[in-house]
C-alpha cells in the first residue's frame, strides 16, 4: 500500500481542463495565445512522460557511467538554453561552451557534495538521488548564469564608451569591466535571493510540496527543501561567478581592449 | 627645440573589410602638431584608436625608444593619451574620473573652471556638452603622456574655452610632447599645426 494518492490519466484529464478554460479566455479576449497553450502543454506533457520512462530505466541501472552521462547531456542541454536567453551572445562556440561548462562544473561541484556529504546514498552516484538533485539545480542556476551573461554582454554594449575610457587612463581589462561584471553578478543573484526569502512565506517551495503530496512527513520535506535551497545557492554562485570572469576574459583581450567584435 | 620623433608608425594596418585601415607610416617630432583631416569615415577616429591600442592592428608604433609591443597595454596608454571625440563615463560625479594627481585642480581651473574643487563634487547631469568636453580633455592632459591623440577637442566649445584649450595644448608642444589633432576648425589647425596628413577611405593620400 502506497503512502501517496496515486492518480490516474482521467485526474490528469481533468486538470488539462483548466487550460482549455485559459485557451477559451485568449479566444474570447483576442490574445491569440490559444495555439502557443496547447502547443505548450503538448510539449510539456510528451517531455515529462518521456522522462518518467528514462528515469525509470536509469534506476533500475546504478551505472557511475550512465548517471555522468545524463548529467553531462542535462548541462549540454541548459547550456543551449543559456544560450538562446541572450540578446548578444559571444560569438562561435565560446556563447554556448562557457554557458553548458560552467553549469557542469558547479553542478557536479555542488551534487557531488551533495551526494557526499549531508545525504551519503549508497552508492553515492545512486541515479535515484543524483539525477533529480542535479536537475533541481542545474534548472536554477541556469537562470542565475543565463541573467548574468545576457546583463554582461548587454551593459558592456552599453556601457562601451566608460569602459574604454577606463583604459585609456591605464586601467586594467579587470579593473575597467568591474563595474558593469558587479551588476551582472547582482542580477544573476536576484532570483536565488528572492527565491530563498520568500520561500514557505510567500509560497511552498515545489519540491517540499511533492514530497508532502507523496506522504512525506512535513519536517522531512522542510529538510530536503533547506538543504536544496542551499545547494541552488551554492551553484548558482560558482556558476554565476565562473560564467562572467570567463566571459570577461573573452569580451577582452591580452591588450586590454574591449573586444566587443566578439560579440554577434 | 631639436627635431626628433615621438610617434613613429611603420605600415600600421587594421585589415577589416568593414573598416580597414592602412598600411599607413608617418611620425611627429617633440613639440610638433599633426593635423589629421579628411571626410567623415575616412578612418581617422580608427587611426587614433589603433594608435591607442584600443584596438588590435598590426605594424610598428613606438613612442620615444619604446615599441608598443614591448610595453603592457595599461602602460602604453599612459604614454599615447587618447580623447575620443565622446568622451566616456562611469561614475555619477566628475571626481572619480579623474586620475589622482597632484596637478588634477590646476588643470581643471585652467581650462575655464572657476572653483576647481566644487567641479570634482559636480553630478555628470548638471554638465553641459562644452564642460564634459573639457573635462575629457583634462582628464587625458593630467598624466605624463608624451603623445596626446585628439579627436575634435574643442567642437563643443566657445571662444573663450577654445582659446584656453589651445593655450593648454601649446605649453604642452612646449614641454616636448607631439599632438596627433583631428579637427575640422581650420584656423585652429592653422594656429596649432605645422603639417596636415590626409585620410581618404583609411588611406593617407595627398590633401586636396
Amino acid at each position: 500500500m502506497t503512502s501517496y494518492l496515486e492518480l490516474s490519466y482521467l485526474d490528469l484529464a481533468l486538470a488539462a481542463l483548466l487550460l482549455v478554460f485559459n485557451a477559451g479566455l485568449s479566444l474570447a479576449l483576442g490574445l491569440r495565445l490559444e495555439g502557443r497553450m496547447l502547443l505548450a502543454a503538448v510539449r510539456m506533457v510528451v517531455q515529462l512522460l518521456l522522462v518518467g520512462l528514462v528515469l525509470q530505466a536509469l534506476f533500475a541501472q546504478v551505472s557511475l557511467w550512465l548517471t555522468a552521462l545524463v548529467a553531462l547531456i542535462m548541462a549540454l542541454f541548459a547550456g543551449r538554453e543559456i544560450l538562446a536567453r541572450q540578446e548578444r551572445r559571444l560569438a562561435g562556440w565560446w556563447g554556448y561552451g562557457i554557458g553548458s561548462a560552467t553549469m557542469l562544473l558547479a553542478g557536479l561541484v555542488v551534487t557531488i557534495l551533495a551526494l557526499n556529504g549531508p545525504l551519503r546514498p549508497d552508492p553515492w552516484y545512486d541515479p535515484r538521488y543524483a539525477i533529480p538533485l542535479l536537475g533541481m539545480i542545474l534548472g536554477n542556476a541556469m537562470t542565475g548564469i543565463s541573467l548574468g551573461l545576457d546583463n554582461l554582454t548587454v551593459l558592456a554594449h552599453r556601457d562601451r564608451a566608460g569602459i574604454e575610457a577606463q583604459l585609456l587612463l591605464g586601467a586594467s581589462r579587470w579593473r575597467a569591466l568591474r563595474s558593469v561584471a558587479r551588476r551582472a553578478l547582482r542580477t544573476a543573484f536576484t532570483p536565488m535571493l528572492n527565491s530563498m526569502a520568500a520561500a514557505g512565506v510567500v509560497f511552498l517551495p515545489g519540491m517540499m510540496t511533492g514530497q508532502i503530496l507523496a506522504g512525506v512527513a512535513p519536517e522531512q520535506a522542510v529538510k530536503y527543501q533547506i538543504l536544496v535551497l542551499f545547494l541552488i545557492a551554492g551553484a548558482t554562485g560558482l556558476g554565476v561567478l565562473a560564467a562572467v570572469m570567463a566571459s570577461v576574459w573573452r569580451l577582452t583581450d591580452s591588450r586590454h581592449r574591449l573586444r566587443l567584435d566578439r560579440l554577434t | 627645440m631639436p627635431n626628433h620623433p615621438v610617434l613613429t608608425v611603420e605600415g600600421l594596418q587594421r585589415p577589416n573589410p568593414q573598416a580597414g585601415l592602412g598600411p599607413l607610416s608617418f611620425h611627429i617630432d617633440a613639440g610638433e602638431c599633426l593635423a589629421l583631416t579628411g571626410p567623415s569615415g575616412a578612418g581617422k577616429t580608427l587611426l587614433l584608436r589603433a594608435l591607442a591600442d584600443l584596438d588590435p592592428s598590426s605594424g610598428m608604433v613606438r613612442v620615444g625608444g619604446r615599441e608598443r609591443n614591448g610595453v603592457p597595454a595599461p602602460e602604453w596608454r599612459r604614454l599615447v593619451a587618447y580623447v575620443p571625440a565622446e568622451a566616456g563615463w562611469w561614475h555619477d560625479v566628475v571626481g572619480p574620473h579623474m586620475p589622482a594627481q597632484a596637478t588634477v585642480k590646476e588643470i581643471i581651473g585652467a581650462l575655464g573652471f572657476p572653483d576647481p574643487v566644487a567641479v570634482l563634487a559636480w553630478p555628470l547631469t548638471r554638465l553641459s556638452s562644452g564642460e564634459r568636453q573639457r573635462l575629457a580633455l583634462a582628464r587625458g592632459l593630467l598624466g605624463e603622456a608624451r603623445v596626446l591623440l585628439l579627436d575634435e577637442p574643442t567642437s563643443a566649445l566657445d571662444n573663450e574655452s577654445r582659446g584656453l584649450v589651445e593655450d593648454l595644448l601649446l605649453a604642452r608642444l612646449a614641454a616636448g610632447a607631439a599632438i596627433l589633432l583631428v579637427s575640422h576648425d581650420q584656423a585652429q589647425m592653422g594656429r596649432l599645426a605645422r603639417r596636415r596628413l590626409h585620410m581618404r577611405q583609411g588611406e593617407l593620400v595627398t590633401p586636396p
